[in-house]
């Protein structure tokens, strides 16, 4: 086969695997109880699954170790709230501080807020990464988590009441205007980073995760690509931390503790540092685990009436913790590593299965 | 020889770290098209002299010019000011200290002593990766496309080049599972996929075998005609040093001690006693 046939192959798998999940979404809406856990595990495994790849961008691609992802979800969740609330119900909402004048009115529809919330975060980015991005490994990731605290606190404090609610928190956000809603936006972010990591820039990124020297040497502005990577990463963390919002209804600024940034780390490790894929299928597989085919840990388990003591609750995070353990023992680099999905292994299979003489007559 | 152009001029550059003068007082030209070693015993400041032309140290005092522009310079000052040892202070007042990317840019292409690879990229995006800084359209167009043509041209001149440097066979291989020698003649690639016009190679031969050494010889003087280069170069092996060089630097303890043709090295005394040493066996 060559490599043409091969890659016309890729795509038009590509295309009927997208049609295939299309169409078990579609079924998964139509034949489910609103309730069923499935439905959960998938909308906020998708959610995980952006702020992942917007990780991933970072840390696994740019090679800049961030811990700042959750205070980038803060803040864009909050400004996708703020924007979002219903006029009319703002004052339910801010009913013990009351809200700030020039906010009282405004009400943006909700893809608009969902970009405005992209762009607040990609503007902090900008800010914070002049000074951020000089600092290398470890110390830029302390300063990056630091940063996220940061946020997080100041969200939560009370000279922000009449614009944050304080540690009231927000509540009466729009949920997804329909089950679909959120596949869409992911699906369209993860596909604008898959388009800029193929892309020259995308190249010039990996360049500076080998070795920065090197990069530097080929004539890559570090400083100008390391903020481009940084700002970029912000944006569609911010748009994650919108959908969060979206899902969750209501919002505080704990829900955006330094636990979310590790949950998301351990999805990245998981997948693989450095691809996409990987981070996509980790972030459902480790949210399934967690939210839904561990859960029966929990409860009481009863074998001939004889209550067996470990199960109760909490025991469930400590399976997780040691299947996590296990999955990083045996896949050093992730799942995926730094590869990607493809579909080499049904092509090769294709490529045996051709009669010895299929190759001459192309 | 004279009446060609001078496209190096290093002047009076010291680079002291602290205490230790590493480089002093170094002066050299290289003129166009010539091929000019820089040889020494170990520790005598060869590369702290290259990074310093490409960016990666600015100078404590001195300047390099460029096609008769000059591109770095410095002078000491702050606390340098009071604890350099070196000449000439005072005689250089700009400070022009561009990081090593911009001096990429200007045409001086570099390879490393020790290879630096992208090591888990492919050998044909190795490539594409020199030719990024060249490249016109911002992010959001290149992110979207919107630049087909210009990604199809890099595309095409990467594929042209590693044709031309026999490196095409191998174009989709990770960069570090090439043998050795390859993953050399890779890093010259990657560095002419820059455009360059100046080249500066770091012991190009170090870790290749007799033969492979051999072919090195060739092999430089072949790009730099097929090129339009002037190649400026570091090097241990004698042999190759001698075979290629129109001119030799020799430094030792960071100051020049000697220079001319390789003829003129060889019979040498200060040379001999500080680096060549007396032939024994041969």
């Amino acid at each position: 086969m060559t490599e043409q046939k091969k890659h016309k192959l890729s795509i038009l798998f590509s295309a009927i695997a997208i049609v295939v999940l299309a169409l078990l979404l579609v079924g998964v809406n139509k034949y489910t109880a609103p309730t069923y856990m499935l439905r959960t595990v998938l909308q906020l495994g998708s959610i995980y699954a952006l702020v992942a790849v917007s990780m991933n961008l970072l840390n696994g691609f740019t090679g800049l170790f961030s811990l700042g992802q959750a205070g980038f979800m803060a803040l864009g969740a909050y400004t996708f709230a703020i924007f979002t609330i219903p006029a009319n119900q703002r004052a339910g909402v801010y009913y013990l501080y009351g809200v700030a004048d020039w906010l009282a009115n405004i009400e943006l529809p909700i893809v608009a807020a969902l970009i405005v919330a992209g762009i607040v975060c990609a503007i902090m980015a900008a800010l914070i990464g002049a000074p951020v991005l000089r600092l290398k490994s470890d110390y830029f990731a302390i300063a990056t988590l630091g940063f996220a605290e940061i946020v997080r606190i100041i969200v939560g404090s009370s000279p922000m009441n009449r614009i944050t609610n304080g540690s009231l928190g927000l509540k009466m956000i729009p949920k997804f205007p329909n089950f679909y809603f959120p596949f869409i936006v992911v699906a369209i972010c993860i596909f604008i980073v898959w388009l800029l990591i193929n892309s020259s820039y995308g190249r010039a990124f990996k360049a500076i995760r080998e070795d920065e020297i090197a990069a530097e040497a080929m004539g890559i502005n570090l400083a100008k690509h390391k903020r481009m990577s940084f700002i970029i990463s912000s944006f569609f963390a911010g748009v994650g931390g919108a959908l969060m919002a979206m899902y969750m209804g209501a919002i505080t600024s704990t829900t955006f503790n330094i636990t979310l940034t590790y949950n998301i780390l351990l999805i990245v490790v998981i997948g693989g540092m450095g691809s996409l894929t990987g981070s996509i299928i980790s972030s459902f597989l480790v949210i399934a685990a967690r939210e839904w085919w561990l859960r029966f840990l929990d409860q009481p388990f009863f074998i001939g009436g004889v209550q067996i003591p470990l199960f109760k609750t909490g025991f469930r995070m400590v399976v997780f913790s040691i299947i996590l353990m296990i999955v990083v023992l045996f896949f050093r680099k992730g799942i995926m590593g730094t590869k990607e999905f493809n579909w080499n292994f049904i092509l090769k299979r294709m490529d045996k299965k051709q009669p010895a003489g299929g190759e001459g007559n192309e | 020889m004279s009446e060609k152009k001078t496209i190096l001029s290093v002047k009076d550059i010291t680079m002291q770290f602290g205490g230790v003068v590493a480089v002093n007082n170094l002066t050299l030209k290289v003129r166009e098209g010539e091929i000019v070693s820089l040889i020494g015993p170990n520790g005598a400041g060869k590369t702290t002299a290259f990074n310093v032309i490409t960016g990666v140290y600015a100078p404590t005092n001195g300047e390099v010019k460029f096609h008769d522009k000059t591109i770095i310079s410095n002078f000491p000052k702050g606390k340098m000011d009071k604890l350099y040892a070196g000449e000439n202070k005072g005689k250089y007042k700009k400070t022009l200290e561009p990081t090593p990317d911009k001096i990429t840019k200007l045409g001086i292409a570099r390879t490393f002593q020790n290879i630096r690879l992208f090591k888990e990229l492919t050998v044909l995006e190795n490539v594409l990766i020199a030719k990024h800084m060249r490249m016109k359209a911002n992010i959001f167009a290149d992110t979207f496309r919107l630049n087909h043509k210009e990604e199809q041209k890099m595309r095409e001149d990467s594929l042209e080049l590693l044709r031309i440097l026999d490196l095409y066979d191998v174009k989709d291989e990770i960069a570090s599972s090439l043998p050795y020698g390859k993953q050399r003649h890779l890093e010259i690639a990657r560095a002419l996929a820059t455009e360059p016009t100046l080249l500066l190679l770091d012991e190009p031969a170090a870790g290749l075998n007799p033969q492979e050494t051999d072919e090195l010889t060739d092999f430089i003087k072949d790009i730099r005609d097929k090129f339009h280069l002037t190649v400026f170069m570091i090097e241990h092996h004698m042999n190759l040093v001698m075979d290629i060089s129109d001119r030799i630097y020799v430094i030792d303890f960071g100051k020049q001690i000697a220079n001319g043709t390789p003829a003129e090295i060889q019979n040498n005394q200060h040379v001999i006693d500080a680096y060549l040493g007396v032939a024994d066996d041969e």
